[in-house]
């Protein structure tokens, strides 16, 4: 391919700053060369490498994107006054931000816990590495020792290879908190790696694959930018194909006015294979219980990016679509599929960002506001309102990967650890087998799928890949132990991210898919005794 | 980026694919299903012509189960599955036959 600029020295004379910081010029990331390491079943704590991913580097936004988001269109020339200076302001604005940049003790507790450090061996990647290129920074402005002492204090000056380092590894978190866990002070390196991408986006150096969606997100109303006729035209086709299938007139309605509940589930689930098999298994269960439902065309997406780049406003704007839809379709209920960070959104934001959820917008106060899906299906089929036939599954063994955000930072149902029971629970229900990965892997000490945080993007599918080694060998594990041959999901993030690197761990993508999908193969449809 | 061919420059994004869909004609998929090391059969341009023609209505790529139902009517039952569209393009048809087709690169959670 002919670029434009040709040779290093041509490279070196166009270099902006803005080019240095993202790696704009470097040469991109050919997906097909992309290896995994080779599976052991053992999760080994590796020999650093220093700088082994500081070359992998996301896109950078375009400038068009960058302001219809409201950021600068390119790096500011006095980005460095202006990143401290919105630094100070998330100061004042989260406490906990400034709580998290002055508490660390460097224990070393989270040094081995994050799933990209142990996938790329790069130092920079333990989350306390992570976390101190934002904290010198802090220390260096905003604190007496960092001050006067400097890097004897641990502070530095935000220079443009900072930057860069920012940029680089900022981008390499997932902001799945598993690192929180085991931190004895409970430090959240998600909001330090939210706080920095705000600041970056403030200057104007943002990541192409979020803020894109998000634009379409904000313009079309999800992150596919699948317009009303398009969403409209692929239920209809996917109503007949369950029709061909089961010879019933299951329906997939879109924006009914005065439908029972309102369905919010990532746009994914209309597009992508497998999730369009869990949206086959929404539609199926409300069919059988005999629910009327709706999607709304105009709040046709769960996920919401706003979260993953800091921003408070893009993230309430996004989920305003959901408050209007609310307010047009009049349902009862507000149930959300599965979509990990989405559940997080809905199960503690909605109600302040958007609500308050209650009777004021016409909903029932006797459900939970929202529900997930998996909280809903699971109580019909113990009420027998829904029956499963376990044996539609025999050619299954399943395993259940929590997601990092339902698992950390929600819950289902009304009991502590519901997230962890009641998916566990549903897949019981569908299924004469399961089996269970190791449990330093599973519920609240699950692995990231390593695709999460606005990390889905191709260009860093090295990344990508090295982060889902430490749940590639727990599941390889108990495949060669126990035969487990389907990697069930809630999350849209999970299940494109395992349905592309399953196949370079050498694992047929066709053992990925979601819960509602084993429903869906279950669940017994027609008459009703 | 951008790639030159017959004296003509395509603007293209930084995956490669082509930014602007109007200038898409058939020696240009030729060329990026060259680079993506593929080699043009008829089913490879019937499933690049459906994603034109239902990118032109739609505004947006097709699901992936339209399209295998789509290739079910294109070729039979034997190879309208998912099994023959990645034997067609093994790294499938987002990241493939979407950019043959000159169509933009679907975004999301995909």
């Amino acid at each position: 391919m002919a670029e434009t600029a040709d040779t290093a020295a041509e490279q070196e004379e166009v270099l902006t700053d803005q080019d240095i910081v993202t790696g704009a010029k470097e040469p991109s990331l050919k997906p097909a060369d992309v290896k995994a390491p080779e599976l052991t079943g053992d999760i080994q704590i590796p020999h650093l490498v220093k700088g082994a991913m500081a070359k992998s580097k996301c896109h950078a936004a375009k400038p068009e994107t960058m302001e219809a988001m409201g950021f600068p269109g390119r790096l500011v020339d006095n980005w460095e006054e202006a990143a401290v200076k919105k630094l100070g302001e998330l100061l004042t604005k989260y406490k906990s931000l400034q709580v998290y940049l002055d508490i660390c003790v460097r224990c070393g507790s989270c040094t081995d816990k994050c799933q990209f450090f142990l996938g790329s061996k790069d130092p920079k990647n333990m989350p306390v590495a992570r976390a101190d290129l934002l904290r010198k920074v802090y220390k260096k402005y905003f604190t007496t020792e960092g001050k006067i002492f400097g890097s004897l204090a641990g502070a530095a000056k935000l220079d443009l290879e900072l930057l860069g380092e920012w940029y680089t590894y900022f981008h390499q978190c997932s902001q799945c908190r598993r690192c929180s866990v085991f931190c004895p002070y409970g430090i959240d390196t998600a909001e330090i790696s939210m706080a920095a991408r705000e600041i970056m986006d403030s200057i104007g150096i943002g990541q192409k694959y979020v803020n894109t969606v998000l634009v379409k997100l904000h313009e079309i109303g999800n992150n596919l930018g699948m317009n009303p006729k398009a969403l409209k035209a692929t239920m209809e086709s996917t109503e007949e194909d369950i029709q061909e299938e089961d010879g019933v007139a299951v329906k997939l309605p879109v924006d009914q006015v005065g439908a029972e509940v309102l369905l919010i589930t990532p746009s994914a689930d209309f597009f992508a294979t497998p999730h369009i098999e869990s949206l086959i298994g929404y539609a199926k269960v409300f069919h059988q219980a005999g629910i009327s439902w709706t999607l709304s065309s105009t709040a046709s997406e769960a996920g919401n990016f706003g979260m993953f780049i800091g921003s408070y406003e893009h993230m309430q704007k996004a989920a305003m679509r959901i408050r209007k839809a609310i307010e047009e379709l009049k349902p009862k209920r507000l149930i959300v599929g599965e979509c990990g960070h989405a559940w997080r959104i809905a199960y503690a934001f909605w109600n302040t960002m958007i609500g308050p959820l209650d009777n004021s917008l016409g909903l029932k106060l006797e459900y939970p506001r929202p529900q997930h899906i998996c909280e809903y299906t699971l109580d019909l089929v113990e009420r027998g309102a829904i029956k499963l036939d376990k044996s539609a599954n025999d050619d299954v063994i399943p395993t259940f990967h929590d997601s990092c955000n339902v698992a950390r930072a929600t819950r289902m149902g009304d009991r502590p650890g519901g997230q962890f029971e009641i998916p566990r629970a549903l897949i019981n229900a569908a299924c004469n087998r399961y089996v269970e990965m190791d449990s330093d892997t599973i519920k609240e000490k699950t692995f990231c799928c390593g695709g999460g945080g606005g990390l889905l993007s191709d260009e860093i599918l090295d990344v990508r890949v090295q982060g889902a080694m430490p749940r590639m060998q727990a599941y390889h594990a108990i495949k060669e132990e126990n035969g487990a041959n389907f990697f069930a999901l809630i999350c849209a993030i999970c299940k494109a991210q395992f349905t592309k690197v399953f196949p370079k761990y050498g694992i047929p993508m066709i053992e990925v898919g979601g819960i509602h999908q084993l429903v869906a193969k279950a669940i017994e449809l027609g008459a009703k005794e | 980026m951008s790639f030159e061919l017959d004296g003509k420059t395509y603007e293209t994004d930084d995956d490669g694919y082509l930014v602007n869909l109007d200038e898409w004609n058939e020696g240009v998929a030729g060329y990026m299903a060259e680079q993506e090391g593929i080699d043009m059969t008829e089913a490879h341009w019937e499933v690049v012509n459906f994603l034109r023609d239902y990118y032109q209505e739609y505004n947006i790529a097709p699901a992936i189960k339209i399209l295998i139902k789509e290739m079910k009517k294109m070729f039979g039952p034997e190879k309208g599955n998912s099994a023959y569209l990645y034997d067609l393009y093994p790294a499938g048809p987002a990241l493939q036959a979407c950019k043959i087709a000159g169509l933009p690169k679907p975004t999301g959670c995909v």
